[in-house]
């Protein structure tokens, strides 16, 4: 790919990188990237994602904008209320970016469409706000052999992880989701607006270091911070023998939906 | 008082403690909601009341979180 003195205005931040430059640049140009929410995380990482020239960037969500999104979800604005979702995310990755194809599912991410869509990607962000998604994106990329970087946030805190193949997969940590209700979800317990952008961003980040190549991923590891006291630590984690889905004894081999939890979820909002 | 370190933090305990207990000691909210690591190893849920911890233990309490949205 030769870049127009235009796009390497646009990106000289990064070309100057030593561990992206131009090859760097390159390789995010061409990259796919799926979101899965565009919400409170989903945001900050489309609008980094877009910013940083990612080639294709696809997006997942079946809701519309809500006025209560608008605290954290800044990808949308107040005359979007009522829009898709994806349909508002798109349009400000257009401004943001042109050169950006986006790709838009107005729908949600469920079992049955899970691995047709993820095939066409590099590597999923998990951006949703429930428990039997989570653990849907997980099975769908560990079965399919996908990298994807997961996220979760609630009042304060916030965590993620990064999967490659072979490496510590959220199952491995979270065996199976929590009954519905168990744990609560930022619409049942709240979350700091800008918790969202924190984390949101350090997976933009995750997905700009997959696609170049730079520094080291956040595989075996899961990141954790707390807002109120800004501790941030890291737990080594390994792939669990006992793992239902990478262990050595696997329960999982096809994608199952936790349907109910999901209905129950959807109208508690 | 031995030690132990949980989530990278010092704690001195009267030892002999089971993982159940150390959840107990540190007041978690939900109990049966933490997945528990022992020196790097996770620890399955049914295995709590039987594990013993010993000097030097470094225990690490990851807690689900599932918003996003
Ligand atoms: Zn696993």
């Amino acid at each position: 790919m030769d870049f127009t003195a235009e796009q390497i205005e646009r990106y000289s931040r990064h070309i100057l990188l030593q561990d992206v430059g131009v090859e760097g640049q390159e390789k995010i140009s061409n990259g796919k990237v799926l979101v899965i929410g565009a919400g409170g995380l989903g945001a900050p990482i489309l609008l980094y994602l877009a910013a940083a020239g990612v080639g294709t960037l696809g997006i997942i969500d079946g809701d519309v904008v809500d006025l209560s999104n608008l605290q954290r979800q800044v990808i949308h604005f107040t005359p979007d209320v009522g829009k898709p979702k994806v349909e508002s995310a798109k349009e400000k990755i257009l401004q943001i970016n042109p050169e950006v194809k986006v790709v838009t599912y107005h729908q949600f991410f469920t079992a049955e469409n899970a691995f047709d869509i993820i095939k066409d990607y590099d590597f999923v962000v998990d951006g949703t706000d429930n428990f039997p998604v989570k653990f849907l994106i997980n099975d769908a990329c560990v079965l399919a052999g996908k990298p994807f970087s997961h996220g979760g946030i609630l009042r304060f805190d916030g965590q993620t992880l990064t999967h490659l193949p072979g490496t510590a997969c959220y199952r491995c940590a979270f065996h199976s989701p929590p009954p519905p209700n168990a744990v609560p979800t930022c619409s049942q317990a709240g979350v700091l607006g800008a918790i969202a952008g924190m984390l949101g961003t350090i997976q933009a980040a995750e997905v700009l270091k997959f696609l170049t190549g730079a520094g080291d991923l956040l595989t075996n590891r899961l990141l954790t911070f707390n807002a109120k006291t800004m501790n941030f630590r890291t737990v080594n984690l390994k792939q669990n023998k006992k793992c239902p889905i990478c262990g050595e004894h696997r329960s999982i081999t096809q994608l199952v939906e936790s349907e109910q939890a999901v209905c129950e979820i959807k109208s508690k909002k | 008082m031995s030690k132990i370190k949980v989530n990278d933090e010092l704690q001195e305990v009267t030892l002999p403690l089971t993982v159940t207990g150390l959840i107990q000691l540190n007041n978690v909210l939900q109990p049966d909601m933490v997945s528990v690591q022992l020196n790097g190893e996770f620890v399955e849920r049914g295995e709590f009341d039987a594990t013993e911890l010993k000097e030097g233990d470094e225990v690490d309490f990851l807690y689900f979180m599932g918003g996003g949205c």
